[in-house]
């Protein structure tokens, strides 16, 4: 057995358009600049256990 | 950035930080091991046909609608599925489709934390130089038998391999350890560490493949890609391709609806989503597809490359490396590999769980890890207690980890596509998006993946579901993992229907009449 002519270009099509796929997400990324937080403006609600303190 | 180390308050330290801890989550052993198998089984590189358009119509759509209801529970006060679904649709039904969301990673995490104990205790064995075993196959199968107890149910209970007794418990308290730490110190840190050198061993293995003999390479490169078109005819390889997409991206493992909550409002998720796919694409299509089944035919021919599954990963691959130069090197570097595969999804399975038991029960962060860790680990001892041909672990595997994730992402599909709605969802996915996703995928999250997903169902269930049922007929371990596992969903229910009544009276759960 050997890599047909057709096997050859489906592994470089599929291996390809992963590599090119996953650069381009990464590069964009890692390219962003950083993230602003404003704490406590937009984050979700903490939840509040108190009835429970001692459950454990 | 704040980071609680307890209850609600918890979110990711960083963006790159959720990427790798999704991606993390995603690879696993199915990369390396189950994509080769299932491709050189069905079609070599016609397999990748039915493979990318289930990627495209199922995986991601269903990962963005996964990541948008996530943000969007999380951003309404609620980390677990229970809630999530009940904030999605405002019925008091709603919470307990939840439970299936609980069980799936629950009931997976009870025999992958086993598997996960194999490839470390492999690693192991490589580094004391315990598995060079010659060539002989049989020397390997015999190893592998040995170790995992596969001829007989009890072995631990009989003096059998206490080295994966001693294994286990090491890789079931880093487990915990990390769980404990919480999302931001203990997942994500995790997962930025484990990832890059996950990565770094497994470009070692392929460099190590790709750089013997070039005319035994072409041919070991052939067995795995030459397309064989009769098979794409053929239903099971539409099935085999669409089941390795859902496997593979941990789509409908209760999962990343998890992982999703814990962003802020506006943090981006469709880019996020996308990266998460494709770095779990690059681990199986690119490493996974060019190691696994070149290096099996290389060294052992086309029957061994023909293999699929755990003969292909403990008995072929330690084969392979014994007669590979530098095998015991590469060896140790491969199962380190998996190994970290394994333990970054892992942890991904024990998240869901704890998150629930921490807002739904008001357990504080050591209570609810023992509380899981006694359940878990009481489902693991059933796994390593009933060995012989690893009867426990096949049966969980093809019910809960074959069948009811497809369920699962088909009720989280229905959810998302007729209940949520995908003008709504198409608005949520795209706030703070950092690309656009055309509507189109809305569309395809409505009609078509629900579609897809039935007759996936159907199309397992037919193939394979028949076998198994007569099995369970039969009796003995597959009969009574089955009731064990309907005795865990039963436990998960009540525990949901506790956790509702509690929300209720808190008021955080409102209904429409």
């Amino acid at each position: 057995m050997t890599l047909t002519p057709v096997g050859a270009a489906i592994m470089i099509v599929s291996v390809s358009s992963v590599l090119v796929l996953t650069t381009w997400c990464l590069y964009k990324v890692l390219t962003l600049p950083p993230e602003v937080v404003q704490e406590h403006l937009k984050a979700p609600p903490d939840i509040d256990t108190g009835d429970t303190v001692n459950a454990d | 950035m704040s980071n609680s180390s307890q209850g609600g308050g918890e979110q990711w330290g960083s963006r790159i930080g959720v990427i790798l801890a999704v991606a993390g989550s995603a690879v696993g052993l199915g990369n390396f091991l189950r994509f080769p198998g299932q491709a050189a089984q069905n079609g070599g590189g016609a397999f990748m046909l039915p493979y990318f358009i289930s990627l495209l119509l199922l995986g991601i759509p269903l990962c963005w609608a996964e990541w948008t209801m996530g943000r969007y529970g999380g951003t309404n006060g609620f980390r677990s599925a229970p809630g999530i679904f009940s904030v999605i649709w405002p019925h008091r039904a709603a919470k307990y489709f939840g439970a299936l969301a609980l069980l799936v990673p629950l009931a997976i995490y009870m025999y992958y934390v086993l598997i996960e104990a194999w490839c470390l205790g492999y690693a192991f064995d490589y580094l004391m130089g315990n598995l060079q075993l010659g060539s002989e196959p049989a020397a390997y199968q015999n190893h592998f038998d040995d170790f995992i107890g596969n001829n007989a149910n009890g072995f631990i209970y009989e003096g059998g391999s206490n080295t994966l007794v001693g294994v286990l418990v090491f890789v079931f308290l880093l487990n915990f350890v990390c769980i404990y730490r919480g999302i931001s110190k203990g997942i994500e840190s995790f997962c930025m560490v484990a990832m890059p050198i996950m990565t770094i061993c497994a470009l070692c293995v392929l460099i190590r493949v790709l750089t013997l003999d070039s005319e035994k390479l072409t041919a070991g490169l052939g067995a795995m890609w030459n397309p064989d078109p009769k098979a794409l005819l053929a239903p099971k390889t539409w099935l085999a391709a669409a089941g390795q997409i859902f496997f593979s991206l941990s789509v409908g493992f209760g999962v990343i609806i998890n992982y999703a909550s814990y962003l802020r409002r506006n943090d981006d998720i469709a880019l996020s989503g996308l990266t998460a796919n494709s770095v779990n694409e690059f681990f199986e299509v690119c490493l996974g597809g060019l190691i696994t089944i070149p290096a099996a035919f290389i060294f052992l021919g086309a029957a061994a490359a023909a293999q699929g599954g755990y003969g292909l990963g403990f008995v072929t691959l330690p084969n392979v490396f014994a007669v590979m130069p530098g095998g015991r090197m590469f060896g140790f570097l491969w199962f380190l590999m998996l190994f970290l595969a394994a333990i970054t999804s892992s942890l991904s399975m024990l998240q869901p769980v704890i998150a629930f038991l921490e807002e739904g029960l008001g357990l504080r962060r050591h209570a609810s890890a023992t509380l899981l860790g006694l359940i878990s680990g009481f489902g693991t001892a059933f796994v390593m207690y009933f060995s012989k041909d690893r009867a426990a672990l096949e049966t969980m595997d093809f019910w809960v980890g074959t069948m009811a994730i497809v369920v699962l992402a088909l009720v989280q599909s229905i959810l998302y596509g007729w209940i949520f709605g995908i003008s709504k969802g198409n608005d949520e996915l795209h706030r703070g998006a950092l690309i656009h996703i055309p509507w189109v995928v809305q569309l395809v999250l409505k009609y078509i993946s629900p579609l897809l997903l039935l007759g996936i169902l159907g199309g397992t269930f037919y193939l394979d579901g028949s076998t198994y049922a007569e099995t369970l007929m039969n009796g003995g371990v597959p009969l009574y993992s089955v009731l064990f596992i309907g005795a865990i969903l039963a436990f998960l229910l009540l525990l949901v229907h506790i956790a509702g009544r509690r929300w209720e009276n808190e008021g955080r759960l409102k209904y429409k009449r």
